[in-house]
């Protein structure tokens, strides 16, 4: 039955980081997600786009299980997420995750919400750590604020250092909910940017936004969520050009001629 | 004839005595209020069902009646041998603990849940999630209230003397039943001691509060 359910640009991929199967979820009586089948590729940029309400938060959430799964499987790297403990912990350092709210320790210094992770979750020393911190501070940008508190930072600073914190860890892949949609319109190019080059670089990443500009320039792959479904899935080229579904047409007619 | 400096040992003695049972329940209390709290935020079913109960069972029980229940009950069950010192300890520390544990709890309330998730995300386990992230923010919230309840602590202690213990209610007993000094005067002693003590836990905790504040 497998050969009839391909339909989808979904060609089997070679290299498969996060692969999402057949994943479903209610909150309560809603069925936020249904049937989501997801497959993403070692170095892909994979952009999730959709309506507010349609389960778009809650897909990135489920990928390192800060939201529970009522039934199918999600694998990261080969192995299928644990359901708690410290086998989850070990498997969730492996994936970065960037809030839209940023979610600094807002009573720990800039450098500290770097390298906590690195001295409690991988064992590093702490000189060792503090050194990766400032680099990753000074890559994204805001090395000259490492010893501030989140609160003295601007918002598109916080999510810079956000950014740094959860690459500290080495993350196989990062997730990202609408990292800009916190931020006052001056500051989303700066974080934008970041995320750009963390694509140049050949990060794997998901990322939740309603920047097309953004979703065009960065991403491999456009996926377009409706009620909790994953209605369409295309290059960002061929998805802003020719919309398939009625759902995808009528969303982009919102955002983008307004 | 002065009260004071005709029993000064004993004031001495019960003063010390009401110092010491504050101060080794108020470290039993905290210690064990802070895991109960944990327990009431723990994933694991079984440890907050236990911290309900006990938060539940010790907050509605008058401390008399635990204490009576910790010097009659626990001997009755085989522990004999506890000195009615250490007995006291238990009794003081168990019941403060439940209210240490509803403060730290409130705390913990108080803390935006994305900070755990953040936490989380990065691979922090529970314990550290809680330990690193969530109890220090947690603090200067519950700190005010931990403060009153050391103060209520310390003022608690005065029941142990009706349980063979020398503090300061035991001196102001025995000074009452030695005919001959004016009670109010005892009074006023005994209230003096007592108000040295509850004004250091203040000060204590007004400075652990400032700190808190200046460290965000
Ligand atoms: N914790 C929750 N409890 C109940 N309903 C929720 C919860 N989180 C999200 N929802 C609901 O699930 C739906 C999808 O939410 P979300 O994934 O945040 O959508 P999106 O990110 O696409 O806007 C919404 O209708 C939202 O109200
Ligand atoms: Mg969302």
């Amino acid at each position: 039955m497998s050969e009839v359910s391909v339909t989808k640009d979904a060609t089997p991929v070679a290299d498969a980081l996060v692969v999402l199967n057949n994943v479903n979820k209610h909150f309560g009586a809603l069925h936020v997600l249904q049937d989501i089948d997801l497959t993403i590729a070692r170095g892909e940029v994979v952009v999730v786009i959709g309506p507010s309400g349609s389960g778009k938060s809650t897909l990135c959430r489920t990928i390192n299980r800060l939201e529970t799964t009522d039934s199918g499987t999600i694998s990261i790297d080969g192995k299928p997420l644990p359901q708690e403990g410290r086998e989850l912990a070990r498997l969730r350092a492996d994936v970065g995750m960037v809030f839209q709210s940023f979610n600094l320790f807002a009573h720990k210094t800039v450098l500290e919400n770097v390298t906590l992770g690195q001295v409690k979750v991988r064992k590093t020393d702490r000189k060792t750590a503090e050194t990766k911190a400032r680099s990753l501070l000074d890559r994204v940008g805001v090395g000259a604020q490492a010893d501030k508190y989140p609160a003295q930072l601007s918002g598109g600073q916080q999510q810079r250092v956000a950014i740094a914190r959860a690459l500290a860890m080495d993350p196989k892949v990062m997730l990202f909910d609408e990292p800009t949609s916190a931020l006052d319109p001056e500051m989303i190019n700066e974080v934008l940017e970041v995320m750009r080059q963390l694509a140049a670089d050949g990060m794997t990443m998901v990322v939740v936004t309603h920047e097309m500009g953004f979703a065009r320039s960065a991403a491999n792959r456009v996926v377009f969520m409706a009620d909790g479904k994953i209605v369409e899935e295309a290059r960002p080229d061929q998805f802003f050009a020719n919309p398939r579904s009625d759902r995808a047409k009528d969303f982009l007619s919102k955002i983008l001629h307004h | 004839m002065n009260v004071l400096s005709d029993n000064f040992a004993m004031f001495r003695e019960g003063f010390l005595g009401t110092v010491e049972l504050t101060a080794l329940s108020a470290a039993l209390a905290l210690v064990l209020g802070t895991l109960i709290a944990a327990f009431r935020v723990s994933p694991v079913p079984a440890l907050r069902i236990f911290g309900t109960a006990w938060v539940t069972l010790l907050r509605n029980t008058p401390l008399v009646l635990l204490f009576l229940a910790v010097t009659l009950g626990l001997p009755a069950l085989g522990l004999k041998g506890w000195d009615s010192f250490w007995l006291a300890v238990m009794a003081l520390g168990c019941y403060t603990s439940a209210f240490i544990c509803e403060a730290i709890r409130s705390g913990i309330n108080t803390v935006p849940v994305g900070q755990a998730e953040a936490a989380r995300s990065i691979g922090m386990t529970f314990n550290q999630t809680l330990g690193q992230i969530v109890l220090p923010q947690a603090a200067r919230t519950a700190i005010p209230p931990i403060g009153s309840l050391m103060i209520a602590l310390a003022k608690n202690t005065a029941i142990a003397s009706g349980f063979n213990v020398t503090e300061l209610g035991s001196v102001q007993k025995t000074l009452n039943a030695a005919s001959g000094y004016d009670i109010y005067v005892i009074f006023l002693w005994i209230a003096v001691c007592y108000i040295i003590i509850t004004f250091t836990i203040s000060g204590l905790f007004r400075l652990l509060e400032n700190r808190l504040a200046v460290a965000r």
